[in-house]
Protein backbone atom coordinates (compact mmCIF):
# COMPACT_ATOMS: atom_id res chain seq x y z
CA UNK A 1 0.00 0.00 0.00
CA UNK A 2 1.22 3.29 -1.36
CA UNK A 3 1.12 5.77 1.86
CA UNK A 4 -0.29 9.48 1.56
CA UNK A 5 3.16 11.03 2.24
CA UNK A 6 1.67 14.48 1.14
CA UNK A 7 5.05 16.44 0.24
CA UNK A 8 6.72 13.44 1.58
CA UNK A 9 8.15 11.50 -1.82
CA UNK A 10 11.91 12.05 -2.11
CA UNK A 11 12.27 14.12 -5.08
CA UNK A 12 12.66 13.07 -8.51
CA UNK A 13 14.67 14.47 -10.53
CA UNK A 14 17.27 16.64 -8.15
CA UNK A 15 20.15 17.84 -9.50
CA UNK A 16 22.81 19.67 -7.61
CA UNK A 17 24.29 22.67 -9.40
CA UNK A 18 27.87 22.70 -8.54
CA UNK A 19 30.00 25.70 -9.38
CA UNK A 20 33.17 25.06 -9.13
CA UNK A 21 35.31 28.53 -10.76
CA UNK A 22 34.17 31.69 -11.12
CA UNK A 23 33.37 31.74 -14.88
CA UNK A 24 30.53 29.44 -14.57
CA UNK A 25 28.86 32.01 -11.75
CA UNK A 26 26.05 33.87 -13.56
CA UNK A 27 27.19 37.52 -13.76
CA UNK A 28 24.49 38.72 -11.94
CA UNK A 29 23.04 36.61 -8.57
CA UNK A 30 20.02 35.77 -10.00
CA UNK A 31 18.62 32.46 -8.41
CA UNK A 32 20.10 28.97 -10.42
CA UNK A 33 16.77 27.32 -10.38
CA UNK A 34 14.21 25.86 -8.02
CA UNK A 35 15.19 23.84 -5.27
CA UNK A 36 15.25 20.96 -7.64
CA UNK A 37 19.06 22.36 -8.37
CA UNK A 38 19.86 24.40 -5.02
CA UNK A 39 20.46 21.34 -2.38
CA UNK A 40 19.81 23.07 1.02
CA UNK A 41 21.13 19.90 2.38
CA UNK A 42 24.82 21.62 2.07
CA UNK A 43 24.00 24.20 5.13
CA UNK A 44 23.74 21.29 7.50
CA UNK A 45 26.47 20.60 10.61
CA UNK A 46 24.16 17.73 12.27
CA UNK A 47 22.93 14.67 10.93
CA UNK A 48 19.59 12.87 11.86
CA UNK A 49 20.73 9.25 12.33
CA UNK A 50 17.41 6.95 12.36
CA UNK A 51 16.77 3.88 14.44
CA UNK A 52 14.55 1.81 13.38
CA UNK A 53 13.86 -0.45 16.14
CA UNK A 54 12.48 2.72 18.76
CA UNK A 55 10.34 3.84 16.12
CA UNK A 56 6.44 3.31 16.28
CA UNK A 57 5.39 4.99 12.79
CA UNK A 58 3.76 8.01 15.00
CA UNK A 59 5.29 10.47 12.18
CA UNK A 60 5.29 13.25 14.76
CA UNK A 61 9.02 14.21 13.34
CA UNK A 62 6.93 14.27 9.72
CA UNK A 63 4.55 16.64 10.92
CA UNK A 64 7.24 18.95 12.25
CA UNK A 65 10.12 19.06 9.61
CA UNK A 66 9.95 22.28 8.43
CA UNK A 67 11.53 21.74 5.07
CA UNK A 68 9.93 19.29 4.98
CA UNK A 69 12.87 16.68 4.47
CA UNK A 70 11.29 14.03 6.11
CA UNK A 71 8.86 11.14 4.29
CA UNK A 72 7.27 8.32 4.78
CA UNK A 73 8.56 5.12 3.17
CA UNK A 74 6.23 1.94 1.71
CA UNK A 75 7.31 0.07 4.30
CA UNK A 76 5.61 2.59 6.78
CA UNK A 77 8.84 4.01 8.54
CA UNK A 78 10.40 7.44 7.90
CA UNK A 79 13.10 8.30 5.41
CA UNK A 80 15.14 11.57 5.66
CA UNK A 81 15.88 13.32 1.98
CA UNK A 82 19.53 14.40 2.94
CA UNK A 83 19.54 16.67 0.19
CA UNK A 84 17.43 18.97 1.58
CA UNK A 85 17.50 18.73 5.31
CA UNK A 86 19.43 21.09 6.94
CA UNK A 87 20.39 19.47 10.19
CA UNK A 88 17.92 21.97 12.52
CA UNK A 89 17.09 18.89 15.21
CA UNK A 90 13.55 19.24 15.35
CA UNK A 91 12.42 16.28 14.76
CA UNK A 92 15.04 14.72 16.89
CA UNK A 93 13.74 17.37 19.91
CA UNK A 94 10.62 15.82 18.90
CA UNK A 95 10.86 12.30 18.45
CA UNK A 96 8.95 10.50 21.78
CA UNK A 97 10.86 7.40 21.49
CA UNK A 98 14.56 9.19 20.73
CA UNK A 99 14.85 7.11 17.32
CA UNK A 100 16.34 10.39 15.62
CA UNK A 101 19.53 11.37 17.06
CA UNK A 102 22.20 14.41 15.50
CA UNK A 103 25.22 13.54 14.51
CA UNK A 104 28.46 15.78 13.89
CA UNK A 105 28.58 15.08 10.24
CA UNK A 106 32.22 14.86 8.85
CA UNK A 107 32.58 16.71 5.32
CA UNK B 1 22.01 61.42 -41.34
CA UNK B 2 24.80 64.18 -40.83
CA UNK B 3 24.98 65.56 -37.29
CA UNK B 4 23.81 68.85 -36.81
CA UNK B 5 23.57 69.63 -32.96
CA UNK B 6 20.59 71.60 -31.71
CA UNK B 7 21.71 74.21 -29.61
CA UNK B 8 19.51 74.94 -26.48
CA UNK B 9 20.15 77.57 -23.60
CA UNK B 10 19.61 75.42 -20.54
CA UNK B 11 20.79 75.05 -16.84
CA UNK B 12 22.69 71.80 -15.83
CA UNK B 13 19.41 69.93 -14.51
CA UNK B 14 17.61 70.57 -17.81
CA UNK B 15 20.31 69.05 -19.52
CA UNK B 16 20.15 66.41 -17.38
CA UNK B 17 16.39 66.17 -18.07
CA UNK B 18 16.33 66.37 -22.13
CA UNK B 19 19.42 63.83 -21.79
CA UNK B 20 17.35 61.26 -19.84
CA UNK B 21 14.59 62.24 -22.50
CA UNK B 22 16.64 61.52 -25.26
CA UNK B 23 18.03 58.57 -23.79
CA UNK B 24 14.54 57.13 -24.00
CA UNK B 25 14.16 55.97 -20.45
CA UNK B 26 11.31 54.16 -19.80
CA UNK B 27 10.46 54.54 -15.97
CA UNK B 28 11.65 57.72 -13.85
CA UNK B 29 10.94 57.52 -9.66
CA UNK B 30 12.41 60.39 -8.03
CA UNK B 31 11.76 62.52 -4.92
CA UNK B 32 12.15 66.49 -5.03
CA UNK B 33 14.96 67.79 -2.93
CA UNK B 34 16.76 70.86 -3.81
CA UNK B 35 18.65 71.33 -5.70
CA UNK B 36 17.60 68.37 -7.87
CA UNK B 37 13.62 69.31 -8.20
CA UNK B 38 13.88 70.78 -11.45
CA UNK B 39 15.16 67.85 -13.14
CA UNK B 40 12.28 65.64 -12.25
CA UNK B 41 9.88 68.42 -12.62
CA UNK B 42 11.06 69.00 -16.54
CA UNK B 43 10.65 64.81 -16.78
CA UNK B 44 7.21 65.74 -15.44
CA UNK B 45 6.60 67.99 -17.75
CA UNK B 46 7.81 66.12 -20.77
CA UNK B 47 4.79 63.83 -19.73
CA UNK B 48 2.07 66.24 -18.79
CA UNK B 49 3.09 67.74 -22.51
CA UNK B 50 2.81 64.77 -24.13
CA UNK B 51 6.54 64.72 -25.73
CA UNK B 52 7.65 61.50 -24.59
CA UNK B 53 6.04 58.13 -25.04
CA UNK B 54 6.31 54.88 -23.17
CA UNK B 55 7.60 56.40 -20.00
CA UNK B 56 6.16 55.72 -16.68
CA UNK B 57 6.45 58.35 -13.72
CA UNK B 58 6.42 57.19 -10.78
CA UNK B 59 6.31 59.56 -7.50
CA UNK B 60 7.24 58.10 -4.39
CA UNK B 61 7.11 58.62 -0.72
CA UNK B 62 11.18 59.01 -0.57
CA UNK B 63 14.72 58.71 -2.12
CA UNK B 64 15.14 54.84 -0.93
CA UNK B 65 11.88 54.11 -2.30
CA UNK B 66 12.60 56.12 -5.57
CA UNK B 67 15.67 53.39 -5.69
CA UNK B 68 13.55 50.88 -4.87
CA UNK B 69 11.48 51.43 -7.99
CA UNK B 70 14.41 52.07 -10.04
CA UNK B 71 15.52 48.49 -9.21
CA UNK B 72 12.35 46.86 -9.88
CA UNK B 73 12.23 48.45 -13.37
CA UNK B 74 15.45 47.82 -14.25
CA UNK B 75 15.21 44.42 -13.26
CA UNK B 76 11.81 44.13 -15.32
CA UNK B 77 14.06 44.99 -18.33
CA UNK B 78 13.50 49.20 -18.33
CA UNK B 79 16.02 51.65 -18.07
CA UNK B 80 15.26 53.54 -15.07
CA UNK B 81 16.51 56.84 -13.87
CA UNK B 82 15.95 59.09 -10.74
CA UNK B 83 18.08 62.00 -9.55
CA UNK B 84 18.84 63.24 -5.80
CA UNK B 85 21.08 65.82 -3.95
CA UNK B 86 22.83 65.26 -0.43
CA UNK B 87 20.52 63.57 1.94
CA UNK B 88 18.16 62.27 -0.11
CA UNK B 89 21.40 60.52 -1.92
CA UNK B 90 22.35 59.40 2.00
CA UNK B 91 18.59 58.13 2.47
CA UNK B 92 19.06 55.80 -0.66
CA UNK B 93 22.43 54.60 0.37
CA UNK B 94 21.08 50.83 1.22
CA UNK B 95 19.45 50.57 -2.37
CA UNK B 96 22.38 51.84 -3.82
CA UNK B 97 24.01 48.46 -2.92
CA UNK B 98 21.35 46.75 -3.91
CA UNK B 99 21.51 48.24 -7.41
CA UNK B 100 24.69 48.02 -8.10
CA UNK B 101 24.91 44.03 -6.58
CA UNK B 102 21.81 43.28 -8.45
CA UNK B 103 24.09 44.04 -11.81
CA UNK B 104 21.06 46.79 -12.98
CA UNK B 105 22.66 49.63 -15.00
CA UNK B 106 20.43 52.50 -13.42
CA UNK B 107 21.73 56.07 -13.80
CA UNK B 108 21.18 58.68 -11.75
CA UNK B 109 22.09 62.50 -11.43
CA UNK B 110 23.47 63.19 -8.18
CA UNK B 111 23.39 67.29 -7.71
CA UNK B 112 26.07 67.27 -5.36
CA UNK B 113 24.86 69.35 -2.51
CA UNK B 114 26.59 69.74 1.09
CA UNK B 115 25.67 67.66 4.07
CA UNK B 116 23.74 68.87 6.87
CA UNK B 117 23.97 70.46 9.37
CA UNK B 118 24.88 73.18 8.82
CA UNK B 119 22.04 73.11 7.22
CA UNK B 120 22.95 73.77 3.50
CA UNK B 121 22.08 73.48 -0.09
CA UNK B 122 25.00 74.52 -2.14
CA UNK B 123 27.81 72.46 -3.86
CA UNK B 124 30.11 70.11 -2.29
CA UNK B 125 31.25 66.77 -3.27
CA UNK B 126 31.11 64.55 0.04
CA UNK B 127 27.87 63.42 -0.77
CA UNK B 128 28.55 61.49 -3.83
CA UNK B 129 31.85 61.04 -2.16
CA UNK B 130 30.45 58.84 0.30
CA UNK B 131 28.63 56.69 -2.34
CA UNK B 132 32.06 55.55 -3.21
CA UNK B 133 32.14 51.73 -1.91
CA UNK B 134 28.29 50.91 -3.25
CA UNK B 135 29.81 49.70 -6.70
CA UNK B 136 28.34 52.72 -8.23
CA UNK B 137 30.52 54.46 -11.56
CA UNK B 138 30.59 58.08 -11.24
CA UNK B 139 31.42 60.67 -13.55
CA UNK B 140 32.03 64.46 -12.42
CA UNK B 141 30.63 66.85 -14.87
CA UNK B 142 32.14 70.12 -15.33
CA UNK B 143 29.73 72.19 -17.05
CA UNK B 144 26.36 71.57 -18.46
CA UNK B 145 27.54 70.19 -21.87
CA UNK B 146 28.95 67.10 -19.32
CA UNK B 147 25.82 66.95 -17.52
CA UNK B 148 24.01 66.15 -21.00
CA UNK B 149 26.30 64.42 -22.65
CA UNK B 150 26.98 62.38 -19.38
CA UNK B 151 24.06 60.94 -19.00
CA UNK B 152 24.17 59.57 -22.84
CA UNK B 153 27.28 58.06 -22.22
CA UNK B 154 26.82 56.47 -18.55
CA UNK B 155 23.47 54.50 -20.39
CA UNK B 156 25.75 53.19 -22.48
CA UNK B 157 28.07 52.17 -20.33
CA UNK B 158 26.69 50.93 -17.60
CA UNK B 159 24.34 48.72 -19.74
CA UNK B 160 27.12 47.60 -21.38
CA UNK B 161 29.04 46.46 -17.56
CA UNK B 162 25.50 46.00 -16.06
CA UNK B 163 26.55 48.34 -13.28
CA UNK B 164 24.60 51.37 -12.39
CA UNK B 165 26.15 54.97 -12.77
CA UNK B 166 25.95 58.23 -11.62
CA UNK B 167 26.34 61.29 -12.89
CA UNK B 168 26.99 64.62 -11.09
CA UNK B 169 26.53 67.92 -11.36
CA UNK B 170 27.26 70.84 -9.03
CA UNK B 171 24.47 72.60 -6.90
CA UNK B 172 23.67 75.68 -8.52
CA UNK B 173 26.81 76.72 -10.44
CA UNK B 174 25.72 74.22 -13.05
CA UNK B 175 21.99 72.76 -11.89
CA UNK B 176 20.48 76.28 -12.05
CA UNK B 177 23.03 78.30 -14.30
CA UNK B 178 22.02 78.28 -17.73
CA UNK B 179 24.53 77.74 -20.25
CA UNK B 180 24.01 77.07 -24.37
CA UNK B 181 24.10 72.98 -24.86
CA UNK B 182 24.54 71.02 -27.93
CA UNK B 183 22.08 68.58 -27.94
CA UNK B 184 22.02 65.42 -30.39
CA UNK B 185 18.89 64.94 -32.63
CA UNK B 186 16.98 62.22 -31.31
CA UNK B 187 17.64 59.30 -34.43
CA UNK B 188 21.22 59.95 -33.54
CA UNK B 189 20.75 59.39 -29.63
CA UNK B 190 18.93 56.05 -31.27
CA UNK B 191 21.89 55.23 -33.52
CA UNK B 192 24.23 55.97 -29.95
CA UNK B 193 22.23 54.54 -27.79
CA UNK B 194 19.81 51.29 -28.77
CA UNK B 195 17.37 49.62 -26.51
CA UNK B 196 18.27 48.29 -23.42
CA UNK B 197 19.45 44.27 -23.72
CA UNK B 198 19.19 43.37 -20.07
CA UNK B 199 21.08 40.19 -18.91
CA UNK B 200 17.96 38.65 -17.12
CA UNK B 201 14.30 40.29 -16.62
CA UNK B 202 11.81 39.23 -14.18
CA UNK B 203 9.54 39.42 -17.26
CA UNK B 204 10.54 36.40 -18.77
CA UNK B 205 7.71 34.48 -18.07
CA UNK B 206 9.69 31.16 -19.47
CA UNK B 207 13.14 31.45 -17.85
CA UNK B 208 11.74 32.77 -13.89
CA UNK B 209 14.40 34.06 -11.71
CA UNK B 210 14.40 35.30 -8.54
CA UNK B 211 16.73 38.52 -8.03
CA UNK B 212 18.98 39.21 -4.56
CA UNK B 213 17.79 35.57 -3.25
CA UNK B 214 20.31 34.19 -0.82
CA UNK B 215 24.23 34.17 -1.44
CA UNK B 216 25.65 31.75 1.16
CA UNK B 217 29.77 31.83 2.01
CA UNK B 218 30.15 29.11 -0.46
CA UNK B 219 28.99 31.71 -3.28
CA UNK B 220 28.82 35.57 -1.88
CA UNK B 221 32.43 35.89 -2.70
CA UNK B 222 32.51 34.69 -6.61
CA UNK B 223 30.23 37.24 -7.05
CA UNK B 224 31.59 40.19 -5.48
CA UNK B 225 34.53 39.42 -7.18
CA UNK B 226 32.10 39.88 -10.63
CA UNK B 227 31.12 43.55 -9.39
CA UNK B 228 35.27 44.37 -9.27
CA UNK B 229 35.87 42.71 -12.54
CA UNK B 230 32.86 44.30 -13.99
CA UNK B 231 34.38 47.60 -12.60
CA UNK B 232 37.60 47.10 -14.00
CA UNK B 233 36.66 46.42 -17.43
CA UNK B 234 34.35 49.78 -17.30
CA UNK B 235 37.41 51.26 -17.32
CA UNK B 236 37.99 50.02 -21.53
CA UNK B 237 34.52 50.43 -21.91
CA UNK B 238 34.19 54.24 -21.01
CA UNK B 239 37.60 54.79 -23.01
CA UNK B 240 35.82 53.12 -26.51
CA UNK B 241 31.85 55.10 -25.59
CA UNK B 242 34.47 58.30 -24.73
CA UNK B 243 35.89 58.27 -28.13
CA UNK B 244 33.10 56.81 -30.04
CA UNK B 245 30.89 60.23 -28.43
CA UNK B 246 33.79 62.35 -29.87
CA UNK B 247 33.61 60.41 -33.49
CA UNK B 248 29.72 61.15 -33.38
CA UNK B 249 29.54 64.24 -32.11
CA UNK B 250 32.58 66.21 -31.43
CA UNK B 251 33.02 66.14 -27.50
CA UNK B 252 35.52 63.43 -27.09
CA UNK B 253 35.09 61.82 -23.71
CA UNK B 254 38.38 59.07 -24.23
CA UNK B 255 40.29 60.31 -21.25
CA UNK B 256 39.51 59.44 -18.00
CA UNK B 257 41.12 62.40 -16.43
CA UNK B 258 40.95 65.60 -19.06
CA UNK B 259 44.62 67.47 -19.27
CA UNK B 260 44.76 70.88 -19.93
CA UNK B 261 48.14 72.53 -21.16
CA UNK B 262 49.72 69.87 -18.90
CA UNK B 263 52.05 69.07 -21.63
CA UNK B 264 55.33 70.88 -20.17
CA UNK B 265 53.80 71.43 -16.80
CA UNK B 266 56.12 71.95 -13.87
CA UNK B 267 53.17 71.55 -11.32
CA UNK B 268 49.09 70.78 -12.02
CA UNK B 269 46.10 71.46 -10.44
CA UNK B 270 43.97 68.18 -10.25
CA UNK B 271 40.32 68.08 -9.12
CA UNK B 272 37.08 67.01 -10.08
CA UNK B 273 33.83 68.86 -11.30
CA UNK B 274 32.64 72.42 -12.02
CA UNK B 275 35.65 73.84 -10.06
CA UNK B 276 37.93 72.64 -12.58
CA UNK B 277 36.19 74.96 -15.25
CA UNK B 278 37.42 77.60 -12.76
CA UNK B 279 41.17 75.85 -13.01
CA UNK B 280 41.03 76.47 -16.06
CA UNK B 281 41.04 79.99 -16.45
CA UNK B 282 43.45 80.48 -14.06
CA UNK B 283 46.03 78.37 -16.04
CA UNK B 284 45.61 80.40 -19.10
CA UNK B 285 46.29 83.51 -16.91
CA UNK B 286 49.39 81.84 -14.71
CA UNK B 287 50.56 80.57 -18.23
CA UNK B 288 50.93 84.14 -19.16
CA UNK B 289 52.48 84.81 -16.06
CA UNK B 290 55.30 82.52 -16.73
CA UNK B 291 54.03 79.85 -14.04
CA UNK B 292 54.02 76.60 -16.29
CA UNK B 293 51.18 74.79 -14.38
CA UNK B 294 48.28 72.51 -16.42
CA UNK B 295 45.32 71.47 -15.01
CA UNK B 296 43.94 67.65 -14.70
CA UNK B 297 40.24 67.39 -14.35
CA UNK B 298 39.28 64.02 -12.85
CA UNK B 299 35.98 62.98 -15.09
CA UNK B 300 35.56 59.14 -13.52
CA UNK B 301 36.54 58.68 -10.11
CA UNK B 302 35.16 55.23 -10.23
CA UNK B 303 36.28 53.35 -11.53
CA UNK B 304 39.38 55.13 -10.73
CA UNK B 305 41.40 56.22 -13.80
CA UNK B 306 45.01 54.85 -11.90
CA UNK B 307 47.22 54.35 -15.46
CA UNK B 308 45.96 57.81 -16.53
CA UNK B 309 46.82 59.40 -12.99
CA UNK B 310 50.22 57.22 -13.30
CA UNK B 311 51.17 58.50 -16.72
CA UNK B 312 50.52 62.16 -15.28
CA UNK B 313 52.41 62.00 -12.38
CA UNK B 314 55.49 61.02 -13.53
CA UNK B 315 56.09 63.32 -15.70
CA UNK B 316 55.21 66.34 -13.19
CA UNK B 317 57.20 67.81 -9.97
CA UNK B 318 53.92 68.73 -8.15
CA UNK B 319 50.17 67.99 -8.12
CA UNK B 320 47.79 70.06 -5.81
CA UNK B 321 45.31 67.75 -5.19
CA UNK B 322 41.58 70.16 -4.95
CA UNK B 323 38.99 68.54 -3.06
CA UNK B 324 35.75 70.28 -2.50
CA UNK B 325 34.98 67.02 0.16
CA UNK B 326 36.20 65.93 3.30
CA UNK B 327 36.87 62.62 4.81
CA UNK B 328 37.13 63.20 8.68
CA UNK B 329 40.05 61.60 10.66
CA UNK B 330 41.69 61.28 7.13
CA UNK B 331 41.76 63.93 4.41
CA UNK B 332 40.26 65.21 0.72
CA UNK B 333 39.12 62.43 -0.45
CA UNK B 334 40.40 62.54 -4.28
CA UNK B 335 43.89 63.31 -2.38
CA UNK B 336 43.50 60.17 -0.67
CA UNK B 337 42.46 58.30 -3.78
CA UNK B 338 45.27 59.47 -5.75
CA UNK B 339 48.33 59.49 -2.80
CA UNK B 340 47.14 55.39 -3.13
CA UNK B 341 47.09 54.75 -6.51
CA UNK B 342 51.10 56.12 -7.10
CA UNK B 343 52.39 54.52 -3.51
CA UNK B 344 53.58 51.32 -5.70
CA UNK B 345 54.85 53.03 -8.62
CA UNK B 346 57.91 55.05 -8.99
CA UNK B 347 55.92 58.59 -9.82
CA UNK B 348 55.95 60.38 -6.76
CA UNK B 349 55.79 63.77 -7.37
CA UNK B 350 55.18 65.97 -4.15
CA UNK B 351 51.28 66.51 -3.47
CA UNK B 352 49.33 68.80 -1.37
CA UNK B 353 45.61 68.75 -0.32
CA UNK B 354 43.85 71.72 -0.43
CA UNK B 355 40.67 71.64 1.13
CA UNK B 356 38.17 74.12 -1.11
CA UNK B 357 34.73 75.43 -1.49
CA UNK B 358 32.88 73.41 0.98
CA UNK B 359 29.51 74.24 1.14
CA UNK B 360 29.33 75.99 -1.29
CA UNK B 361 32.35 79.12 -0.25
CA UNK B 362 33.29 80.56 -3.53
CA UNK B 363 36.46 79.38 -5.74
CA UNK B 364 37.90 82.07 -7.98
CA UNK B 365 40.30 82.28 -9.92
CA UNK B 366 42.51 84.42 -7.29
CA UNK B 367 42.13 81.41 -5.09
CA UNK B 368 43.89 78.95 -7.67
CA UNK B 369 46.88 81.73 -8.18
CA UNK B 370 47.25 81.99 -4.75
CA UNK B 371 47.40 77.95 -4.47
CA UNK B 372 50.15 78.22 -7.17
CA UNK B 373 52.22 81.26 -5.66
CA UNK B 374 52.40 78.28 -2.40
CA UNK B 375 52.88 75.02 -4.72
CA UNK B 376 55.78 77.20 -6.35
CA UNK B 377 57.30 77.86 -2.96
CA UNK B 378 56.69 74.66 -2.12
CA UNK B 379 58.50 72.51 -5.05
CA UNK B 380 61.38 75.18 -5.36
CA UNK B 381 62.16 74.21 -1.72
CA UNK B 382 61.55 70.67 -1.88
CA UNK B 383 59.34 69.96 1.37
CA UNK B 384 55.91 70.47 2.05
CA UNK B 385 54.40 73.25 4.30
CA UNK B 386 51.73 71.23 5.33
CA UNK B 387 49.96 68.50 3.76
CA UNK B 388 46.57 68.79 4.04
CA UNK B 389 45.62 72.71 3.74
CA UNK B 390 42.40 74.46 5.06
CA UNK B 391 42.72 77.01 2.66
CA UNK B 392 39.91 79.39 3.36
CA UNK B 393 40.01 79.19 6.85
CA UNK B 394 39.22 82.07 8.69
CA UNK B 395 42.43 82.72 10.61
Amino acid sequence: MKLNTLFGEKKEGAAKIVLKSVDEYPEAPVSLGTTLSNFTGDWRTFIPVFNKDKCVKCYICWKFCPEPAIYIREDGYIGVDYDYCKGCGICANECPTKAITMEKEEK
Amino acid sequence: MEYKPIRKVVSGNYAAAYAAKHARVEVVAAYPITPQTSIIEKIAEFIANGEVENLQYVPVESEHSAMAACIGASAAGARAFTATSAQGLALMHEMLHWAAGARLPIVMVDVNRAMAPPWSVWDDQTDSLAQRDTGWLQFYAENNQEVYDGVLMSFKIAETVNLPAMVIESAFILSHTYDVVEMIPQELVDEFLPPRKPLYTLTDFDNPISVGALGTPADYYEFRYKIAKAMEDAKKVIREVGKEFGERFGRDYSQMIELYRTEDADFVFMGMGSLMGTVKQAVDILREEGYKVGAAKVRWFRPFPSEELYELAKNVEGIAVLDRNFSFGQEGILFNEAKGVLYNTDAHPIMKNYIVGLGGRDFTVADVKKIAENMKAIIDKGELDVEVDWYHLKR
